[in-house]
């Protein structure tokens, strides 16, 4: 049963995003997510100032067995990436909703990601995965 | 596992048990109009007897001339011992390495290929093979205009020296992705690149393509192209001949940092001419580099016990998982070949292939220098080579020459005339270590009576 944090908000494509206060969102793969991908090795983040358009590919994440596109949440600026995967990769294994975080980014609509789906939701949709 | 043939009787037995009264009940689907009852045009079958008269008499018209032609396959000598091996069955039937556990033998093999590959090239990997060397330099653009990051342009520099075959498969293969690939021109009197025609200013480009040597045999001046390129934020290609690596800097030590990406062609290590194929592509690159890198990659690691094993290995990018978005549409490699490959690098060792080249190189330049004394005949270019040459003619065609040398039972070169109309009347002239003085006195016994 994959942990799903209740103050985050979801996407189909498994990932979380978590609203920072300081106008940007910090984004990641779910537990769900990296439990099925397996043991991470690589992750190939956006570079920073690009602009992204809601559900473009931006990353992908490399496992011993499949790599997989990451999608962008919202439409936006990407401003930051988490520089510590390139040595330490499996911390998107071990801490996939701290630590793991693969980028952040400056939304261009304020509001689009409360559009996105709550927890509850999100369970529903890795629920009729199965 | 022995080949088992199906008896009537099985074959009565599997087809009740499945209810179906006839084999070609199982092609219903097929509509009618697609099925085929006779196969028109096709003659009738031969018997084993009349089969082996047939290509009797085919094998006789073949000969074994003294073959002067190099143009990007070269003839040199393979110990015996390389085919003994390679044709043992644990080598020649071994099948795809994807079931580590029972591919040891193969992927030891492989790991040992990349490893002698990596070193030959000093670079830091090397993959399991590609097909040849014209598509390897279609990957290996492929693969710079993915990795350069930095570049949005997908434009790619190739030098008018490289092989022509080599330019119309890296067009053919890349233009649909929409790279464009722009030639480079060369000094005419030299036949290489002078880094003083290169620009100050060549704008946003994902990488250049240096050939070393290139198709003439010429020697192009790998450290300053390399420089140039890394001080324009261009990734470096090298396309290279192994056997001339063993004598010349190898492209992960040209200029300052090194070249990024190495192709070429591996048939000069053990793999007979044998009319075009099959030969291998080498490929390796910077470690940096090496999730973009298409092709098989075998690793060395342990098992649960602890034990050395090898496997293939950063697989996630390959085309049966990635798909689409896979580095190359390639996940095979050419495994005989480098089985062979790796016997004969074993077999001569780092010395050896060095005396290889170094013997070549000097039958090249005694022949070059005898051509060049001939009334009518002048070296092209007024720089270094490896082992080939271009010879100019100036009161014949080319294509008469040779038709008339191999009617003497030598095929004295390659007509180059179609590729560089520039050069004129010209012939690309190679001569390896199996060529001994009497064969190049023949040569240019048999030219001077036609030259005359």
């Amino acid at each position: 049963m994959s942990n799903t944090p209740a103050n985050l908000k979801y996407t189909k494509s498994h990932e979380w995003v978590e609203s920072l206060g300081d106008g940007t969102l910090r984004v990641g793969i779910t537990d769900h997510a990296q439990d099925l991908l397996g043991d991470m090795v690589y992750v190939e983040v956006p570079e920073i100032g690009r602009q992204v358009k809601s559900g473009e590919e931006c990353a992908v994440v490399e496992s011993v067995k499949a790599a997989s596109d990451v999608y962008s949440p919202v439409a936006g600026e990407i401003v930051e990436v988490n520089g510590s995967l390139n040595d330490s990769p499996d911390t998107m294994n071990k801490d996939p909703y701290g630590q793991g975080w693969i980028f952040r980014m400056k939304p261009s609509n304020a509001d689009e990601w409360k559009n996105l789906l709550d927890a509850e939701a999100y369970m529903g949709v890795t629920a009729e995965e199965h | 596992m022995p080949f088992s043939p199906h008896t009537d009787n099985e074959i009565r037995f599997m087809l009740d048990t499945i209810g179906v009264d006839s084999i070609g009940q199982l092609f219903d689907e097929v509509p009618a109009a697609l099925q085929i009852t006779d196969l028109e045009g096709v003659p009738d079958a031969l018997n084993e007897m009349q089969v082996t008269r047939l290509m009797s008499d085919r094998a006789g018209i073949n000969k074994q001339p003294l073959c002067f032609i190099g143009a990007g396959a070269y003839e040199h000598h393979i110990p015996a011992a390389v085919w003994e091996i390679t044709t043992r069955g644990e080598f020649y039937s071994a099948y795809t390495p994807y079931q580590a556990e029972a591919s040891q033998g193969t992927l030891q093999l492989l790991y040992e290929y990349q490893t002698m590959m990596a070193k030959l090239m000093a670079m830091d990997v090397s993959n399991a093979s590609l097909y040849d060397g014209a598509s390897g330099l279609a990957e290996a653009v492929l693969m710079a205009v993915r990795a350069n990051r930095g570049s949005k342009s997908k434009r790619v520099l190739i030098p008018r020296t490289v092989h022509p075959h080599y330019r119309k498969v890296v067009q053919a293969i890349v233009r649909n992705q929409g790279i464009v690939v722009e030639e480079l021109g060369y000094e005419i009197t030299t036949g290489h690149i002078h880094p003083e025609s290169l620009s100050d200013n060549p704008g946003d480009v994902a990488a250049l393509i240096i050939p070393q040597p290139n198709f003439f045999g010429v020697l192009e001046d790998g450290d300053v192209l390399t420089d140039w390129a890394h001080d324009n934020d261009m990734l470096v290609i090298a396309v290279v001949n192994p056997t001339a690596t063993a004598l010349l800097k190898p492209p992960g030590q040209w200029g300052k940092e090194g070249a990024d990406i190495v192709c070429g062609e591996g048939q000069p290590l053990g793999i007979p001419l044998a009319s075009g194929g099959p030969y291998f592509g080498l490929m390796c690159c910077k470690k940096s580099l090496v999730r973009q890198m298409p092709g098989r990659s075998i690793g060395r690691t342990v098992d649960l016990d602890g034990k050395t094993g090898f496997s293939l290995t950063l697989q996630a990018r390959e085309q049966h998982i990635r798909r689409s978005k896979a580095t190359s549409n390639i996940c095979t490699n050419q495994g005989l070949m480098v089985t062979a490959a790796t016997i004969y690098m074993a077999l001569l060792g780092g010395e050896g292939l060095k005396r290889v080249a170094a013997v070549s190189h000097a039958n090249t330049v005694k022949l070059m220098k005898k051509l060049d004394a001939i009334e009518g005949i002048t070296q092209a270019f007024d720089r270094p080579y490896f082992h080939e040459g271009v010879i100019k003619l100036e009161h014949h065609s080319a294509y008469e020459v040779l038709s008339r040398l191999s009617e003497n039972n030598i095929l004295g070169g390659y007509d180059i005339k179609d590729d560089y109309p520039e050069l004129g009347e010209a012939i690309l002239v190679c001569a390896t270590e199996t060529k001994t003085d009497d064969d190049l006195y023949s040569y240019i016994d048999q030219l001077r009576q036609i030259i005359v």
